[in-house]
């Protein structure tokens, strides 16, 4: 006899409706359970935080993808300094961490370029505070090539001439290197970087004079991306920050004028404003900070904090000379 | 299924003609051919796997899967992001499940054959075929704009959630669909009502199928970049070793996707093992449970009654 | 332990008993809609964000067809896809190169030319195949395909379409081979025991028989995997070289697959994490900053729209062919 649909193989005896006793049946009451575990298991999850947010407390911290690793290891370092603050960091690029400290969603944004009026216009709009700018330290922007290009230096004026638009240079040839793929070809790969990062905004407004980018370059969303492009790529030049320089790249000495001796970015010629391509990094709070965010800022500035600017491939705020302006 | 269809000398009066040699040549050059093909397309999962795991192995130790990043995300290992995984995962599932499971009931048990019921098929296909980042376009408007979750761990599950819904739903309709008609009119017969019906024989009787599905539903939630980089996903939160429970749902968490697309385009000076080891990492988890998914198919099928 | 479980299993089942049947048959029929709905509800939403854009600025031809990407611009802000929807379809068309071929063979191979236990073991590498996260995918492309493209073909860059074009295919390959077996199988008995009898090889009766039959199937088939490859996020963000760029020219009217194209999906990737939302200015007015943000979310209206076509055809050719069955 075959089995019955409810497994029993006795005989069938008349059950009442409401109670069909079946051996399956715990079996459809296991997804309820496990609906029902997992949704203890999360309550859970939501409930310990909580009862650990009295006594941790979560910093924000989102912004310019250049200082998304320097932001990563001040976390980390902050975390064995104070085990109690925890600090998240997103990152995004400079105009995501101004948007979310607009919209209180950080408390502190990274960022690689100035906010601009209408950013804060729309801060105090929001939040009713003013925006505190930070200087934490200085980059320089690293025009780099592959290890074995030879390519030694470019002028900002040939620089735009290879990314702005409407630029004559396409061809390495034109600039008397003699640089060619395996192909044969010695097209210029241009690698640039997404059209909304800080990055890109800081070189379109210093080098191609605010103009517009050539389309066709290679947009990476990362910094670290364009560096390990071009260090993969024979006939690439590549623009990011020094912090991210690696052993498959070398920077080209950049001079701001046609005839002037280049030089690439280091702590000396970023410091002495020598190197044309120098920014400060900073970071913004709405309003003066207090209590944890304002113990964080203090020991990003104290030597500790600043020591990790110079782990990060940065300069601190030490080396400049005060009376420079970058 | 193999054997070709004149036997040839067995039956010498059948002898193979010229014409016939011929046609078995070409059948034999076909089957080698799209064998051929079939290998060209599983040889690459194979190279790539043990490509992956030999560039990897120098990094892939305990210590890696069970330490926080360290020195700048150069070191240590990737507790934060697998925890951050798991959280979504979760989290998605506790939504997507009863939903998916309810709506599989409907279509297989309720709905009648009408224009509407066609119009929930069709949806489903859609929604099936909507790119993963148009989704991370709805969490954001949906989510963390219009309901206020802001970037958080509950707006990137919930993402990951309609996401995988059509997945759960095909897979419910599909197991519910398996089960004889018989077995639902003998309880009928016996009284049931339609939903005792289902409580009691259905549901019990397809559990293996929409087991499946819950489990490719997790393959599917881990691996997703997309909808999760604008709804919830975070470059780094400092946490604990062993910490279980580092993100509340309303902050943002890692998550090993994220995490793999971060340190492969953002960090500088990640020793290429971590980089291999993350990716490893990541797909040990989805082919695993994939694999799981398959083992709990066959001894379902094995245990099949009817 | 054991005790504890078998308490928690019989309150579960008191309070599973104690639900009246018509509010869980109201939440199976909500439930059953929801399909409808969220599908409705990722358009409104999509829409939403986007309409903005579409009310003030949109202008069909120097949306779609201008090449001209500069939405951050400081002088001239102009939104033009042509290149990204040129880049999307020469990265598909080089993903079905691949996805087709193959993904129909095995397909074939593994419905009329393998015994049952081959026939098992092949299908579970494929869905492993599909299992593959896109990121690894893209990861792949990034740290494996582009060094060996360099090297086999000389060219100046190796993440270019044919690289995307090879990942995608891979990707995509898995859904063809499922649904073009389906399609197979769903061929009548009795047309291939007749084909037998009159004494068809197999590959006859693949190429004149089975094929035929299958083939409205197939190019279901064949359009669900070219709505995976449209859809595909992460692995061209990572492998295409994300340049705006098109592969193509009046002189050379097929697509170049050495040269670098940026796709629509990879373009709201890299960009929706940066553009601000910001909120109208006090004339009602958005600032001309938001319309990045807008933009991108007219691409994804695009994209649904392909993908919505895409899909709705491939559901009306199966659908055909179940009522011809």
């Amino acid at each position: 006899m075959r089995t019955m649909p409810n497994g029993s193989n006795r005989t069938a005896r008349w059950v009442a409706p409401g109670r069909v006793r079946t051996r399956a049946a715990p079996l459809v009451l296991l997804v309820l359970a496990t609906a029902l575990t997992v949704g203890l298991a999360a309550a859970g999850c939501g409930g310990k935080p909580r009862a650990q947010a009295a006594k941790k407390f979560v910093i924000a911290n989102g912004g310019s993808d250049t200082m998304v690793n320097l932001a990563q290891m001040w976390s980390e370092e902050y975390h064995k300094v104070n085990p109690n603050v925890s600090i998240e960091v997103a990152g995004g690029g400079s105009g995501v961490g101004i948007r979310d400290l607009i919209q209180g969603i950080v408390a502190i944004a990274n960022c690689s370029r100035d906010m601009t009026e209408a950013e804060k216009a729309q801060a105090r709009k929001n939040t009713g505070k003013d925006p505190v700018e930070w200087v934490v330290g200085y980059d320089g922007i690293a025009i780099y090539a592959h290890k074995d290009s030879p390519v030694e230096q470019l002028t900002i004026e040939e620089l735009a001439g290879i990314y702005g638009e409407g630029g004559k240079i396409a061809n390495w040839s034109q600039l008397g290197v003699n640089l060619k793929a395996a192909d044969g070809s010695d097209k210029i790969v241009r690698v640039s970087r997404q059209n909304s990062s800080g990055t890109y905004a800081y070189f379109r407004e210093n080098v191609l004079d605010k103009k517009d980018f050539k389309l066709g370059s290679k947009d990476m969303s990362g910094s670290k991306d364009v560096v390990e492009l071009v260090s993969r790529t024979k006939c690439a030049i590549g623009y990011s920050g020094m912090g991210y320089a690696t052993e498959g790249v070398k920077m080209i000495k950049l001079a701001a004028k046609n005839g002037d001796e280049g030089c690439v970015p280091s702590v000396e010629n970023v410091a002495v404003g020598k190197y044309p391509l120098s920014r400060s990094l900073l970071l913004y709070t709405l309003g003066r900070p207090e209590g944890d965010v304002k113990a964080y800022l203090e020991w990003a500035l104290s030597p500790a904090g600043q020591k990790i600017v110079k782990e990060a491939g940065y300069i601190p705020i030490s080396a400049v000379p005060k009376n420079i302006e970058i | 299924m193999n054997d070709p269809v004149v036997p040839a000398p067995a039956l010498s009066l059948f002898r193979a003609t010229s014409f016939t040699r011929k046609k078995i040549r070409v059948q034999k050059a076909a089957g080698i051919l799209f064998g051929a093909m079939a290998c060209a397309l599983l040889v690459p999962l194979l190279a790539l796997v043990v490509y992956l795991v030999v560039n990897a192995w120098p990094a892939l130790t305990w210590e890696f899967l069970t330490d926080v990043p360290q020195g700048g995300m150069r070191r240590g290992g990737i507790w934060p992001a697998l925890i951050g995984t798991l959280y979504l995962v979760v989290f998605s599932r506790l939504f997507s499940t009863p939903v998916g499971v309810l709506a599989g009931v409907y279509l297989n048990e309720y709905a009648k054959d009408n224009w509407l019921t066609r119009v929930v098929n069709l949806a489903v296909v859609n929604l099936a075929g909507v790119p993963s980042i148009v989704h991370a376009l709805f969490g954001v408007g949906a989510f963390v704009i219009f309901a206020g979750l802001g970037k958080s761990v509950l707006a990137a599950s919930l993402t990951l959630a309609i996401m995988t819904l059509p997945v759960m739903i095909v897979a419910t309709r599909e197991a519910l669909a398996a089960v004889p008609m018989a077995f639902r009119v003998a309880c009928w017969n016996l009284g049931a009502s339609r939903w005792q019906t289902i409580r009691t024989i259905v549901l019990p009787n397809s559990i293996g199928g929409i087991l499946t599905g819950v489990i490719l539903e997790v393959c599917r939630a881990a691996g997703e970049t997309a909808p999760i980089m604008f709804t919830g996903a975070i470059f780094f939160k400092a946490v604990e070793r062993w910490d279980f429970f580092p993100y509340s749902p309303r902050e943002q968490c890692m998550a090993l996707s994220y995490h793999l697309h971060a340190i492969s385009t953002q960090v500088p000076g990640v020793p290429e093992p971590m980089l291999y080891a993350t990716a490893v990492v990541l797909l040990g988890f989805v082919l695993a449970f994939n694999s799981l998914a398959i083992v709990v198919r066959f001894r379902m099928r094995q245990r099949k009654k009817w | 332990m054991g005790g504890a479980l078998k308490q928690t299993l019989q309150t579960l089942r008191r309070i599973a008993s104690g639900l009246s049947e018509r509010t869980i048959v109201a939440l199976i029929h909500l439930c059953g809609i929801s399909a409808i709905v969220f599908v409705f509800g990722i358009f409104f939403f999509v829409f939403r964000e986007g309409s903005p854009f579409l009310r003030d600025i949109f202008d069909f031809r120097s949306f779609f067809l201008s090449e001209e990407w500069h939405p951050t611009s400081v002088v001239n802000r102009r939104y033009g896809i042509l290149a990204l929807l040129a880049g999307t379809g020469s990265v598909t068309v080089m993903a079905m190169l691949v996805a087709i071929p193959f993904g129909l063979g095995t397909a074939v191979f593994l419905s009329q030319f393998c015994g049952r236990r081959t026939r098992e073991a092949l299908k579970i590498m494929v869905e492993l195949l599909a299992a593959v996260p896109s990121v690894v995918w893209g990861f792949i492309g990034l740290m494996v395909m582009n060094p060996l493209i360099v090297r086999l073909t000389g060219a100046p860059i190796g993440l270019n379409v044919l690289n995307a074009g090879i990942v995608v295919g891979l990707m995509s390959a898995p859904i063809i081979v499922s649904i073009a077996e389906d399609a197979i199988r769903a061929v009548p008995d009795t047309y291939v025991e007749a084909a037998e009898a009159l004494g068809a090889t197999r590959w006859q009766l693949v190429y004149r028989v089975v094929l035929p039959a299958a083939k409205s199937g197939l190019l279901a088939a064949v359009l669900l995997g070219v709505g995976r490859a449209v859809g595909e996020t992460m692995a061209v963000l990572m492998a295409t070289g994300h340049s705006i760029h098109i592969p193509f020219t009046a002189e050379a009217p097929f697509f170049h697959p050495l040269e670098s194209v940026r796709t629509l999906t990879a373009t709201i990737a890299a960009e929706l994490g940066e553009a601000p939302r910001l909120d109208t200015g006090p004339g009602g007015i958005f600032p001309v900053e938001a319309r990045h943000y807008q933009s991108l979310f007219v691409i994804g209206m695009a994209l649904f729209a392909i993908t919505f076509l895409i899909s709705v055809t491939a559901d009306l050719i199966v659908k055909g062919i179940r009522r011809k069955a």
